[in-house]
């Protein structure tokens, strides 16, 4: 017969006591891209709002969005964008049940990763162009 | 006896309490700014920089206007309803409720934002090209 008492269950594991791993990383990654990216947008708003109030305050707001720190903002944005639009396109993959074996989804991850740095790169050379 | 069937009296039970209703939204908008984003990089990466009147004049025209309009309404949604996700994950009850309208606010107010730059931008267009 069952016992009265209360069955002792395993905690969930939780999230600290994990090595790193490729996919788990790559899916944090995500988030933190997804929600980081409004800094370059708030930047960028602030921007086409000056460009519409007056040229001094145009020039303000310029000087900053095209400083060494708008720089920084607006190239991590960047890199924050392309790699959360391939993570993405990658969660669209797996949501059709397609290359979800570990091996696969490890090469997925790099793509993101790899992939992002050289979607910058090449978008910085772009708009230079 | 329970008139009720074994579907209703799941219905809304699930973590999310409304199905895949949300992840379903999420992807199909990601799929609408996948298709507009590397566009709208360039239109913008190329406009940053320049003159106030080059600035005003490249988003006064139709298709940057459309595109940017576009790519603020849907992003600004799917950037409020993906902090939903961690809000979730990270904090409970009021916490969680407050944090959830301060995202959707912060995310409405980028949008009538730039609607109304994009709106006195086409106007100082329309007024420019009316002179010219």
């Amino acid at each position: 017969m069952a016992e009265a008492k209360p069955v002792e269950r395993p905690l969930s594991p939780h999230l600290q006591i994990y090595r790193p791993q490729m996919t788990s990383m790559s899916s944090i990654l995500t988030r933190i891209t997804g929600n980081g990216i409004i800094v370059g947008v708030l930047l960028l708003v602030w921007w086409l709002l000056a460009a519409v109030t007056s040229p001094d305050y145009f020039d303000f707001v310029n000087a900053i969005a095209t400083s060494w720190f708008g720089d920084l903002v607006f190239t991590l944005s960047l890199l924050g964008v392309w790699y959360h639009y391939l993570a993405g396109i990658r969660h669209l993959i797996w949501d059709s049940a397609k290359m979800m074996d570990i091996k696969t989804a490890e090469m997925l991850g790099w793509i993101c990763v790899i992939g992002s740095v050289v979607l910058t790169a090449l978008t910085l050379i772009i708009i230079h162009l | 006896m329970r008139y009720l069937t074994d579907r209703k009296r799941a219905v809304g039970k699930g973590a999310s309490g409304t199905g895949t209703e949300h992840h379903w939204w999420m992807s199909a908008s990601a799929v609408a700014l996948a298709f507009m984003i590397p566009t709208w990089l360039y239109i913008v990466g190329t406009t940053l920089g320049m003159p106030q009147q080059a600035v005003i004049a490249t988003f006064a025209q139709p298709f940057p206007a459309i595109l940017t309009a576009l790519v603020v309404i849907v992003g600004m949604r799917h950037f409020a309803k993906g902090t939903e996700i961690w809000i979730e994950d990270y904090a409970r009850g009021t916490t969680a409720k407050a944090l959830k309208i301060a995202m959707h606010s912060l995310a409405y107010i980028i949008m009538a934002t730039v609607l109304y730059a994009l709106g006195k931008m086409v106007f100082i267009g329309l007024l420019l090209g009316a002179n010219g």
